[in-house]
């Protein structure tokens, strides 16, 4: 048995995964780990497959071999809907708001997949303009919301390992910072989190693990205390 | 006499109510293809059929089990859902990850097949069906008399699309709806049992389909083909209201029999395609219907 705050348990352990959709092969035996409570990255250039690989963690591909041990349990042959229920919450990277659906309807719409969820008091705690804008039409909001929102609707659930797709991406700096400070925030509650970044000034700090892909493989593992003797290794990989 | 427009009260007001039910029948059903197409984005060529099954569910029940009218109004449309949830577990999911066209086809192939069936057993000549001695007679209302069961037809027709309208907008259940609609892989990724959601959700819009059919029986005659004609008509107006919307399948399917009531009070002989006139127009001036998104 594991106990919750054992650090070295791999909440999340994806050997040899190819992925497939329809006839092109997108993912070529990727092997990665998250532990519970790090907060890993998969870094690279845009079409590396990196939002493949959170796609394929939750079965949202067309076809995948090899192994994804999700909180210890074999999931290669899990069906799609089943997969979240292993506590596990994905923020696509097109965000996914309905328009048919408010605020707090877009809020409240994923089942709970564990009892310790955030409430919706600490969740309009926690980002106040969801409260202001909860009778809004969810494809309303500013991008930053909808991000928001996003990010909050899983958090809800209860989900305790988050695949986060480019949370980042077009979003004005003020907003960016709040969201490290969110990120900070669910990482000391425990949270294990995959995150998927272009921006890696914003990566750098708030992440204990690195990994890089090209061309649907991972092709370096980065720990933060190597960020510096890495750094030209990285500039290769993301043309910074 | 009193007259309206230049025509006696009693014939407007009696088109007007044939209008209504008309049109209490292609709300119902349009309805039903409004659900189906949100969440499937199959155009259920079945329906038709699926309504003449729904009209001969409650007769072979009358006839053969002696089960009656008020039991037929819930088991005719509960048998032919669940026939509609084998046709879907067992059929249209094993297409369903292929162009969507397959499944027009598939269910098209579907109403001739079961059409056939029935045309083969019981001929084309159909069957009466007697109104139920509750909703026999009808009323004076002094500017013109009005048979009890037509009213029947259109307050449980209101009531049934009111009351889906306000699961689908209203309600969780209706919120995942919705929300699969718009997004079913994201819906999966987030727990929900879509493929059950999609077979239920089928099994719904055909039960509807078939409810139509039982308040039909009474009025119409009970008849293989019954369901291929209506469809035709139930195609343009879901044309005219716009694919997708449950509101505008709803109201476009009322507004649609009255039109079509209120031409026969004036101009007969454009009655039977008047409809499809409309169609042509909207279809000239707002592409996605009266009440598509897109537009
Ligand atoms: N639905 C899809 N069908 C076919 N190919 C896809 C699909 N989604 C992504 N790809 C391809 O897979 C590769 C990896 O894409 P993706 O995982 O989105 O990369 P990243 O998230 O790192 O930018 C790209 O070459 C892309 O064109
Ligand atoms: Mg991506």
């Amino acid at each position: 048995m594991t106990s919750a705050t054992d650090k070295s348990f791999e909440d999340l352990r994806i050997s040899d995964l190819h992925s497939f959709y329809g006839e092109s092969h997108i993912l070529h035996g990727i092997d990665l780990n998250v532990k519970r409570g790090e907060l890993v990255t998969l870094l690279g250039r845009n079409g590396s497959g990196r939002s493949t690989t959170l796609k394929s963690i939750m079965n949202m591909v067309g076809k995948r071999t090899g192994s994804i041990m999700i909180n210890g349990e074999e999931t290669i042959n899990t069906l799609p809907h089943h997969i979240a229920r292993l506590g596990v919450g994905f923020c696509p990277e097109e965000r996914g708001i309905f328009a048919s659906l408010n605020v707090e309807e877009n809020l409240l719409l994923p089942p709970t997949v564990r009892s310790d969820g955030m409430s919706l008091d600490e969740i309009y705690d926690m980002f106040p303009n969801l409260l202001e804008r909860r009778k809004s039409v969810g494809t309303r909001l500013s991008g930053g919301e909808q991000q928001m929102l996003a990010m909050a609707r899983i958090l809800r659930t209860g989900a305790r390992i988050l695949l986060l797709d480019e949370i980042t991406e077009g979003l004005a700096p003020v907003i960016v910072q709040k969201l490290a400070e969110v990120l900070e925030k669910l990482k000391s509650k425990g949270l294990t989190i995959l995150l998927v970044e272009q921006n890696f000034r914003f990566a750098a700090p708030i992440a204990d693990r690195h990994y890089l892909m090209e061309h649907g493989q991972i092709v370096e593992e980065i720990r933060k205390d190597e960020l510096e003797s890495k750094q030209e290794i990285l500039n290769t990989y993301l043309g910074v | 006499m009193t007259m309206i427009f230049g025509v006696p009260a009693a014939a407007f007001y009696g088109q007007l109510l044939l209008g209504l039910i008309n049109g209490a029948f292609y709300a119902l059903l349009s309805l039903g293809l409004a659900v189906i197409f949100g969440l499937l984005k199959i155009i259920n060529f079945s329906h038709g059929a699926q309504y003449m099954l729904g009209a001969f569910a409650a007769y072979l029940l009358l006839s053969v089990l002696g089960i009656n009218y008020w039991a037929a109004l819930f088991l005719a449309p509960l048998i032919v859902g669940l026939l509609g949830v084998l046709i879907e577990r067992y059929l249209l999911r094993r297409i369903a990850h292929i162009d969507h066209i397959y499944g027009l086809l598939l269910t098209f192939g579907l109403a001739l097949v079961i059409q056939g069936t029935f045309t083969n057993w019981f001929g084309v000549s159909g069957s009466r069906y007697p109104v139920p001695e509750l909703l026999q007679g009808g009323i004076n209302l002094g500017f013109m008399f009005l048979p009890i069961y037509r009213a029947w037809i259109v307050v449980v027709a209101l009531v049934v699309c009111f009351g889906v309208w306000f699961m689908i907008e209203k309600t969780k259940l209706g919120g995942y709806l919705r929300a699969g609609t718009e997004n079913s892989a994201l819906m999966q990724a987030f727990g929900v049992n879509v493929p059950l959601l999609v077979t239920l959700t089928y099994g719904f819009g055909v039960g509807l389909a078939a409810l139509g059919g039982v308040l039909a029986a009474p009025v119409y005659s009970v008849s293989p083909d019954m369901g291929s004609n209506l469809l035709i008509v139930v195609f343009a107006v879901v044309v005219i209201g716009g694919m997708g919307s449950i509101v505008g399948a709803i109201l476009t399917g009322l507004l649609m029999g009255i039109v079509e009531g209120l031409t026969k009070v004036y101009y007969p002989e454009a009655s039977n395609v008047v409809i499809f006139l409309v169609m042509i127009i909207v279809l000239l001036v707002r592409p996605a219907g009266l009440f598509g998104k897109g537009a």
